[in-house]
């Protein structure tokens, strides 16, 4: 249940770029979520959505990706996406696979508003 | 009106990652070898590190940060072994971050040999958040259930080691430690796997054989 401290750092980096880029409001705000982070998506929006008001990001739309758990074998170099919890390589079953993606909390891209 | 996309591309949990890392190479540069306990509420983390202070005594020093939501208590159970203490109280925070991590490390003393850092009690957040540490240990109590590394992977997955707790309930228990250790194992081949049971000190020396051969390879591995 820590999406609230993960919304926070989002917001520390939305108001970094609005004045960057000197925008007025932030809009749409685009996350990629691993299913593997950790985080409920529909806790960050709740989150998100009470976490707004009175900023700059008052008015923005939060739009979750939900990345997969992909895994790279080294056995047999094969690569592949997983459902669920199955750490194995679809090809050749070696347990050994490296993750490689679905544990990222990534913001990707935002909207903003002069 | 004009609105423009902006590409961040920026990982949440950078600043944390970043604060963890200075952490590692403070303590790196001490010598000192970090160990991070993640479990649910209970499993046994705290009578782990007394367990630990009583073999280690004389022999090996250590120092441990204790993470909670409220209260003192666990710093000063571990304080009544003579083994220096800081408690954290996160005041609703489910997980400890690195940041607070970096407040308490300069009052550590430096000559110490290990820095445990007990987590929040909880099996899902803490999981994400990187404290600096060398080592991460991951426990599992008997009382909990076999089948609980399925169902928490992120935890096991982070892990270096897990520790089967509160072994001498395990015969009262339908809890089969060759199924948790094979759940483990098909989430993390590599892990190392440790059975103990605090209350009657056994298992607790395979733990210290192994946090100090992990020691050995620090320092030797040191510039
Ligand atoms: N039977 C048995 N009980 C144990 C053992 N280790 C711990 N306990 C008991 O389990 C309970 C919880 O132990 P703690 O060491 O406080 O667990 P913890 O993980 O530090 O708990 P939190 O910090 O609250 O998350 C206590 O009542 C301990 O006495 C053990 O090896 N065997
Ligand atoms: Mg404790
Ligand atoms: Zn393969």
């Amino acid at each position: 249940m820590h999406e609230l401290s993960l919304v926070a750092s989002a917001f520390e980096v939305l108001e970094e770029k609005a004045r960057e880029h000197g925008a007025r409001r932030v809009t749409r705000v685009v996350l990629s979520v691993g299913v593997m982070s950790g985080v409920v998506p529909d806790l960050l929006v709740s989150a998100f959505d009470s976490y707004k008001k009175g900023t700059i990001a008052e008015e923005a739309r939060l739009e979750i990706a939900a990345v997969p758990v992909k895994v790279r074998c080294p056995d047999c170099g094969g690569g592949a996406v997983r459902e669920e919890a199955d750490f194995s390589c679809a090809a050749c079953g070696s347990r050994r696979v490296e993750i490689v993606a679905g544990r990222e909390l990534v913001i990707e891209k935002i909207d903003l508003e002069a | 009106m004009t609105v423009k996309t902006l590409t961040v591309a920026r990982d949440l949990l950078a600043t944390n990652k970043q604060a963890a890392e200075a952490i590692r190479a403070e303590l790196r540069r001490r010598g000192i070898l970090g160990v991070n306990l993640l479990s649910s509420p209970g499993s046994g983390k705290t009578a782990l590190l007394e367990a630990l202070a009583d073999l280690f005594r004389g022999r090996h020093r250590m120092a441990v940060i204790e993470g909670d939501v409220e209260t003192e208590r666990d710093a000063e159970r571990i304080r009544r072994k003579g083994v220096p203490a800081w408690q954290i109280t996160t005041g609703g925070a489910c997980h400890l971050e690195a940041r607070m991590i970096g407040k308490v490390i300069g009052e550590v003393p430096a000559d110490i040999d290990f820095l445990f850092i007990e987590n929040v009690g909880n099996l899902v957040c803490p999981a994400s958040y990187d404290l600096g540490e060398d080592l991460r240990f991951v426990l599992l109590s008997a009382p909990e259930g076999d089948d609980k590394p399925a169902k928490y992977p992120a935890a096991f997955l982070s892990a270096d080691a897990v520790i089967l707790t509160k072994a001498d309930l395990a015969p009262h228990l339908p809890f089969d430690p060759e199924r948790a250790r094979a759940e483990a194992l098909a989430i993390k081949p590599g892990l190392e796997i440790f059975t103990v049971s605090a209350l009657r000190g056994e298992g607790v020396d395979g733990v210290a054989g192994f946090l100090v051969a992990s020691l050995d390879r620090l320092r030797s591995g040191r510039a």
